[in-house]
Parts: C-alpha cells; sequence; structure tokens
C-alpha cells in the first residue's frame, strides 16, 4: 500500500486529505485506482499528472514501477518555454 | 557527495570565456570528454547570416493564395451574426471562413476546445484580436478588400482585463460557466478564479510565532510578451483527397501537426509539417493560432494559403505571458533561519483556463530549506489573449515576489543577502516547497560562486546599485526519437525532431561525436519532418538538447552495436572479440588481437556487403531532467531626474549540469537575462478603458536592444544531472528568472525605495523617489 502525497488542487478530490493510501504498483495502475475511488480526480489525471518517485519526476512513463517504501508526490504536469 | 574542484575564474581577461567549475560526481561513469565540452561552429550559421536559411515565411508554393484574419476590436462582444456574402463575391477571392467552416472535432477535450475556439471565435469575441473570420485571396491588397467587406454585428460585453479587478466578486465575467476548480464545496456560481491550488508543508502559522523579523509585501508584475523577432508565419496545403502538408516556424511541429489534425478533422498520418527555422519562440510557438485557419482556408479554397502575422497580431492575438499580482510573507529567526513562508499568488490566464498561478506556486520558494512553507495559487480570467508559456513560465513573477522579501528580511536581521540565502538553500535531501526531496542540485554552488565572484566586490559609482536573486525552474525531457544513418563514406547523419531554438543541433551532434568516438565535423544534425520519425514533444522545458542528446546517444550505441557485428563479419571472427573504442572496431583477445582496427569509414563502405545499411534508432520518454538554480548579479543606474535606469553591470552563475557547447550555453544565459532586463525595466502591455490593447507594436512596447545592455558576464557551473548519461541538464529558462528581482534589489540597495511593481519604468520609478522623498 503506497502513501500518494497530492498536492492542493486535488485534495477536494479525496475530502480535504493531503495524503491517500494505493495499492499500486506502477503509475498506470495508481491512476487507475486513483479514478475509481475519487472521480473528481479524473479530469486532472486527463489534462496531466507527474508523479515525482524519490524525488524523481515521471510526467510520461506510466509503466514505472512505485517500489514498496518510496515517497510518491503527484504533482501538475508542467508547461514550459 | 559531490566534492567542488578549484578552478581560476579569469573573470577579467575574458568575461565570456569562462572555464565551466567542475563538480565531480562518481555517479556518472563517463568525465573524460573530447567532443563534449568544445565550441565548434554552430552548423546553421553560415546560413542565417547570409540569408540562406529559411524561416517561416520564407516558404512558398505555386499557386499560393494570401490568407488575412479579421480580428475582433472589442475585449468582449457577442458575435450575433457575420455576413461574408460581399467578401466571397469579391473577385480573387478564394475562400472565407469563419467557426463554422472549423465544425468541433475535439470529442469532450476542453483543453484542445479551448485552443480551437482562440483560434476562432465561435459567438464570444473574448478580447480584443480574437480571430473571428479569415479570407484567403489572390494577393494581399484583395485579402485586405475583402476583410473590409466582412460585417460583423457585436453586441458588446462588459469586460475586464486587470488581474485584480477580475478578481471582485461582481467583475464581469469572462466566462460565466467558468466554475472554481480546487475548492470544496464546488462552487455553484460562476467566477473568474478558473482554479485554485496549493502547495506546502509543516505548520506556516505555528512558523510564523517563532519569528524574530517578518517581512510582508504586495506585488504586482504586468503582462509581458516573449518578443521573438520572427512573427508567426505558415503555408498550408490541403489536398482534396484529404491529405495536407503545413510549412511553419514552430517549437514543436509534431505536437502542431496532432493539434491541428485534430481541429481540422484529419488523421494525424495524413499531415506531414515541417519546421523552419525559428527566430525566437521562448514559449510562443508552442501553441497553435493562425495554422489551423490556413489548413482551413487551404482545403475551402483547394489552394496553398500562407498566413504570415503582423507584430499587431503577434501583440495582440498570439500568447504572452501572465500578469500577476502577489502577496509574500517570510518570518526568520535574527540568526538567519527562516522559519515560516507564505504566498498567494494570482496570475491571469487570458479568457481560457491555465496554469500559470500553479507554476508560480510551485517555483516561488524552490530555492529554499523550508520547513513550514505554504503557496496558494489562483488561475485568474481575463478579456486579454490566451496566455502561453514563456521561458520558464510563471517562475519570474514569482522570484521578483520572493527575492524581493528575502532581501528586505536580510537588511532588517543585518545579514548579508548571499549569506542570508546561503544559510537558507536547499540542498541534497532538503524536501522541496512543492513536495519531492532534492537530489543533486546547485543552487548552493550558485550561491558561493556569486560570494567570491569579482562583481561582488567592483565598487559602484554615482546613482548605482548593487542586486542579486536566485532562480529555479524544473526542466522536463518527454518523448523523443532520434535516428542515425552512417553514409558510405562514413559520414553520420543525426536526425531529430526537436526543432532547434538556441544551438541544439551542435549540442546534439557533440554528443553523438563523442558516443561514436569520431569528430564533431563528421556528424551532420538535421531536425526532420513529422512524416520521417516518431512522435516528439516540442522544444519547451528546456528539454532539445537534454532529450535529444540522450536519445542521440542512445542511438549511437546502437549503431555501434550494429558496427561491431559488420567488423566481425569483415574478420570473420566473433562480435564478441570486438570492441569499439575512438571511432574504430578493435578485435580483441590473444586469438585475433593483431588485426589492425577498422574505422567507422571502412566499416561504412563495406556496408553492402556485410548486411546492408548502417543505423541506430532511439525512441525514448526522456524523463529524469534535472533542476536548475541560477542566482545573478545586478548593478543598475539611475538617472534621479528622470527615473531612467540603465544596467551596467550583469553577471549570470547557473549550473549547467555538464555544458556540452559551452558558447551556447553562455548564450542561453545571456539570452534568459537580457529578456528579464528589459521584463524588469520597460516591457508590459497597456490597455486603455475600453479593454484595447494601446501599445502594440516595438515602438511602444519597448525591448532593450543590444545598445541598453551591458557585456552579460557568465559563469557556469557543472553539478551533472545523475538521470542523463553525461550529466546534461536543460540550461535555457532558469535564466530569465533572477532578474526582476536581482535588478529591484539593486534599485532598493541604491535609493533605499523598494520597488514592487514591474516593469520598473522611469513612471514608476519617480512616483517612488518621490514617494520616498515625501516620506
Amino acid at each position: 500500500m503506497a502513501e500518494i502525497h497530492l498536492w492542493g488542487a486535488l485534495r477536494p478530490a479525496a475530502g480535504g486529505a493531503s495524503t491517500v493510501s494505493v495499492d499500486a504498483k506502477t503509475i498506470r495502475e495508481l491512476f487507475r485506482k486513483l479514478e475509481e475511488t475519487y472521480p473528481g480526480m479524473a479530469p486532472h489525471i486527463a489534462r496531466g499528472v507527474a508523479v515525482s518517485i524519490d524525488g524523481r519526476i515521471y510526467r510520461d512513463d506510466w509503466g514505472r514501477d512505485l517500489p514498496e517504501g518510496s515517497e510518491i508526490y503527484l504533482l501538475p504536469r508542467i508547461q514550459g518555454g | 557527495m559531490a566534492s567542488e574542484s578549484t578552478m581560476a575564474h579569469p573573470f577579467e581577461d575574458a568575461p565570456n570565456h569562462v572555464t565551466p567549475t567542475v563538480i565531480h560526481d562518481p555517479i556518472l561513469s563517463k568525465t573524460d570528454f573530447r567532443s563534449v565540452g568544445t565550441r565548434p561552429l554552430r552548423p546553421d550559421g553560415l546560413d542565417k547570416v547570409t540569408g540562406r536559411a529559411r524561416y517561416g515565411a520564407d516558404f512558398n508554393m505555386p499557386g499560393q493564395l494570401v490568407g488575412l484574419v479579421l480580428r475582433s476590436p472589442h475585449a468582449h462582444a457577442k458575435i450575433k451574426k457575420i455576413d461574408t456574402s460581399k467578401a466571397e463575391k469579391l473577385p480573387g477571392v478564394k475562400a472565407v471562413v469563419t467557426a463554422a467552416d472549423l465544425p468541433d472535432h475535439t470529442g469532450g477535450d476542453q483543453s484542445m476546445y479551448d485552443i480551437l475556439e482562440n483560434c476562432m471565435a465561435r459567438g464570444v469575441a473574448k478580447y480584443d484580436g480574437h480571430a473571428v473570420a479569415a479570407v484567403a485571396a489572390v494577393d494581399a491588397p484583395t485579402a485586405r478588400k475583402a476583410l473590409k467587406l466582412i460585417k460583423v454585428d457585436y453586441e458588446v460585453l462588459p469586460h475586464v482585463t486587470d488581474v485584480d479587478e477580475a478578481v471582485k466578486p461582481n467583475a464581469p465575467l469572462v466566462n460565466p460557466r467558468m466554475l472554481t476548480e480546487g475548492v470544496e464545496p464546488k462552487p455553484k456560481k460562476a467566477s473568474n478564479i478558473a482554479k485554485r491550488t496549493e502547495f506546502g508543508h509543516g505548520d506556516v502559522d505555528a512558523g510564523f510565532k517563532e519569528a524574530d523579523v517578518i517581512v510582508t509585501r504586495s506585488f504586482r508584475t504586468e503582462q509581458t510578451h516573449q518578443g521573438y523577432i520572427e512573427p508567426h508565419a505558415c503555408v498550408a496545403s490541403v489536398s482534396p483527397d484529404g491529405t495536407g502538408e503545413l510549412w511553419v516556424c514552430t517549437q514543436g511541429h509534431f505536437v502542431y501537426r496532432n493539434h491541428c489534425a485534430m481541429l481540422l478533422g484529419m488523421d494525424v498520418s495524413k499531415l506531414r509539417v515541417t519546421s523552419s527555422e525559428i527566430g525566437g519562440g521562448f514559449g510562443g510557438k508552442t501553441h497553435v493560432w493562425a495554422e489551423p485557419v490556413a489548413l482551413a482556408l487551404s482545403r475551402k479554397a483547394n489552394r496553398p494559403v500562407k498566413v504570415t502575422m503582423t507584430r499587431e497580431e503577434v501583440f495582440r492575438a498570439s500568447g504572452p505571458t501572465s500578469a500577476s499580482s502577489i502577496d509574500v510573507k517570510i518570518g526568520a529567526r535574527k540568526d538567519g533561519a527562516i522559519v515560516a513562508a507564505d504566498a498567494t499568488l494570482r496570475f491571469t490566464c487570458g479568457p481560457y483556463y491555465g496554469m500559470w498561478a500553479e507554476l508560480g506556486s510551485m517555483t516561488a520558494f524552490a530555492c529554499y530549506d523550508l520547513k513550514n512553507v505554504r503557496t496558494v495559487g489562483y488561475e485568474v480570467l481575463v478579456n486579454r489573449p490566451k496566455t502561453a508559456a514563456y521561458r520558464a513560465p510563471s517562475a519570474p513573477m514569482a522570484a521578483f515576489a520572493v527575492e524581493s522579501v528575502m532581501d528586505e528580511l536580510a537588511h532588517k536581521i543585518g545579514m548579508n543577502a548571499v549569506d542570508f540565502r546561503i544559510k537558507n538553500a536547499a540542498k541534497q535531501g532538503t524536501r522541496a516547497s512543492y513536495g519531492p526531496v532534492y537530489g543533486p542540485i546547485g543552487i548552493g554552488a550558485t550561491l558561493e560562486a556569486a560570494k567570491k565572484h569579482p562583481h561582488m566586490k567592483a565598487p559602484l559609482g554615482k546613482n548605482q546599485g548593487r542586486g542579486m536573486a536566485c532562480g529555479f525552474w524544473f526542466n522536463f525531457g518527454g518523448q523523443t526519437c532520434t535516428d542515425i544513418n552512417v553514409g558510405p563514406d562514413g559520414s553520420v547523419t543525426l536526425t531529430v525532431g526537436t526543432v532547434d531554438v538556441g544551438g541544439s543541433r551542435a549540442s546534439i551532434a557533440l554528443c553523438v561525436a563523442e558516443e561514436l568516438g569520431v569528430p564533431y565535423e563528421q556528424v551532420k544534425c538535421i531536425v526532420a519532418d513529422t512524416g520521417t520519425l516518431g512522435h516528439n514533444d516540442m522544444t519547451d522545458g528546456s528539454r532539445g538538447t537534454f532529450s535529444s542528446s540522450m536519445a542521440g546517444i542512445f542511438a549511437a550505441r546502437n549503431a555501434i552495436t550494429v558496427l561491431r557485428e559488420r567488423a566481425a563479419r569483415m574478420w570473420e571472427i566473433p562480435v564478441e572479440h570486438v570492441t569499439w573504442e575512438d571511432g574504430h572496431a578493435k578485435a580483441v583477445g590473444e586469438k585475433y588481437g593483431n588485426l589492425a582496427p577498422l574505422s567507422l569509414k571502412e566499416i561504412a563502405a563495406a556496408a553492402g556487403n556485410t548486411g546492408g545499411p548502417i543505423a541506430g534508432h532511439s525512441e525514448i520518454v526522456a524523463d529524469g531532467a534535472g533542476v536548475s538554480f541560477a542566482t545573478h548579479i545586478a548593478d543598475v543606474e539611475v538617472d534621479p531626474e528622470t527615473g531612467r535606469s540603465k544596467i551596467v553591470r550583469y553577471t549570470v552563475i547557473q549550473d549547467a549540469g555538464k555544458a556540452v557547447h559551452p558558447a551556447y550555453v553562455e548564450g542561453q544565459y545571456q539570452g534568459g537575462a537580457a529578456q528579464g532586463i528589459g521584463w524588469a525595466l520597460n516591457e508590459e502591455y497597456i490597455y486603455g478603458k475600453d479593454g484595447r490593447l494601446q501599445n502594440p507594436g516595438f515602438l511602444d512596447y519597448r525591448i532593450p536592444v543590444c545598445s541598453d545592455l551591458p557585456m552579460i558576464d557568465t559563469q557556469i557551473l557543472e553539478i551533472p544531472n545523475p538521470n542523463h548519461p553525461y550529466g546534461v541538464r536543460g540550461v535555457g529558462e532558469t535564466s530569465i528568472v533572477p532578474p526582476l528581482a536581482a535588478i529591484a534589489n539593486a534599485m532598493s540597495n541604491a535609493f533605499g525605495v523598494r520597488m514592487t511593481h514591474v516593469p520598473m519604468s522611469p513612471p514608476r520609478v519617480l512616483k517612488a523617489l518621490e514617494a520616498a522623498k515625501k516620506a
């Protein structure tokens, strides 16, 4: 069970919680289960959510493993100039 | 832990050819480079200085028509009716399009629908300059005449262009259906706040109770444009068989292809997009504007159509950055430790949803190691053009506010501004204010370098002040696809899909030459069209060199595998006994060690008899871009009679990870600083009470020219990014982040007046000086 840290814009979809626990082994599974459990997160995920795993940010690769005990932050999928 | 080597900084002798300060990292296996780190001539240089290079408006097709766009003269107006009949009957007019010619194919994708509506207003014009119709005619005079024959019946609506006015309860609604995201319970009443967001950790309120000194300030920055010299231009050609081609100036032709295909209802594979050379983009060419309109005109006219935006159109109807309004509060103990930091950021998005306050909220305090920190961002809708990214989008405004308060706080507790920042700087293991824990980072190193820099000790003249500030940007990677093809003479064609906006062709070629072990001159890098390679994300987020060099290195490794196999066949020995070294295949082992090495050229010459063409390919998602930090030092001279400010000396110190082509890295540092200086001192969108842009041209919107700037000194630090084979980080954006604050701090140090409104143009400086005198 991974503890997922949410940034502020996602928290209303989780009843105001700043972290949620999700049983997921990959980013893809994480997003699927978040959408199932917290439907309000679906528009954010569709728009783009990046995942920080132990400080390394993944914007695109949903196949990445979520290692046991790793620190996971969801972040906006940023734009650049 | 990294250890820093000590190298002299020959500042006085050669201010722009300094040797990078190298911080060795044992994570990286490759630290000795032959090609990487050199400064060869840029491959596009000769064409650009002789006028041979082809930019967006330089493409022409037989039978090409001229496309022009009719734009709203109102900031906000309902379009009751558009009558195009007279224009259509004008001889020489081949097509007229409105929103009716761009039906909605976006399938519920709100982001794409916003782009569609921005390209051509659908029932409501939402800003001065919003496209409402377009014509294609045999020549420009006919097209201009046709525009005048289009009759648009508007119902003018109330408008709002100011960020602080737009968030007031009774402000005119830009989008009557916009319900604020990110708040609970979900609002039932529409507002101009599209989204609320929040970042941070710890207990900010408890932290402030520990503070000996607290500084609270409010700041504003006005909207600016990227100011690229080349206006948007394209030639579109759509055939009756449903296929199309687009030649365009863009930062990302694959993304343009995908967006245009969706908006036109075409198959992606049937639209081929070729990028031109680019005369600047800085984020403004990451978004389609007139391109879908040109394609719609071509489809209707059955002729190629060229659309070239005028400078006025670029200002009124492309994508400038946000205007912002920011409140900052920071508390510290007398020993210099920050105990709490809080900021509220309101950023304009134009009439559509954006993530600009979100980016400001993430970057605002990213330079510092803070136990208690909170940022709250509000995306604000206004009747201005749709905001687009501008070089490290939103970070300069956030840094202006935070770094100004940091300086003021340092003064109040009696600490040197650099030492105060060093004491609170983030380091490896620090939890970033936006969440994750940092890996190896360079903010501390840039600050230490600034402290030692000769600029810090140089004497100041009359009416001069010195300021410094720090800046942060994320950088990112993304989808990247690259090919290497070895020619029969052993020369190498490197095909990339990331548009070269700042010298990336040379940089990527240097990395591939390094990996293959051949001279740089043996590798020719080209940017391919969308029919040639798999998808590449656009050149934004400082990703061009980071991503494509990574893909290029991997493609080179694949090509080396093929080259070893071919050498083995030529020698008739097992491939396991063949290595690759210095651009040659070498046989190893007692049995084969006496064979003479085979050069790449020799192996290429025999390719037809050993298996055919030799190539290497790579498609990757280049995640793992390392974050980037910079510290800038600015000396400003202010004329107290006129309020005119002049930058008399400027230094950029930034971490590059590994500087592949140091001259280009320096160019990026200087370019970002130059843009930041213009933003700090003069540039701003000025709207009248009627909501119309008053200064859509370079005469009234003043960007700095060479004579406005000193030679901008640079110092490259190299703290390798462990996620790139050569340690490369993006370098293109961070350098625009600190200038606003560094210059504001310099002005404050010169006159004791805290500037809180950017640009710090002469009228604002005079007003501040007069207010200070009265006080």
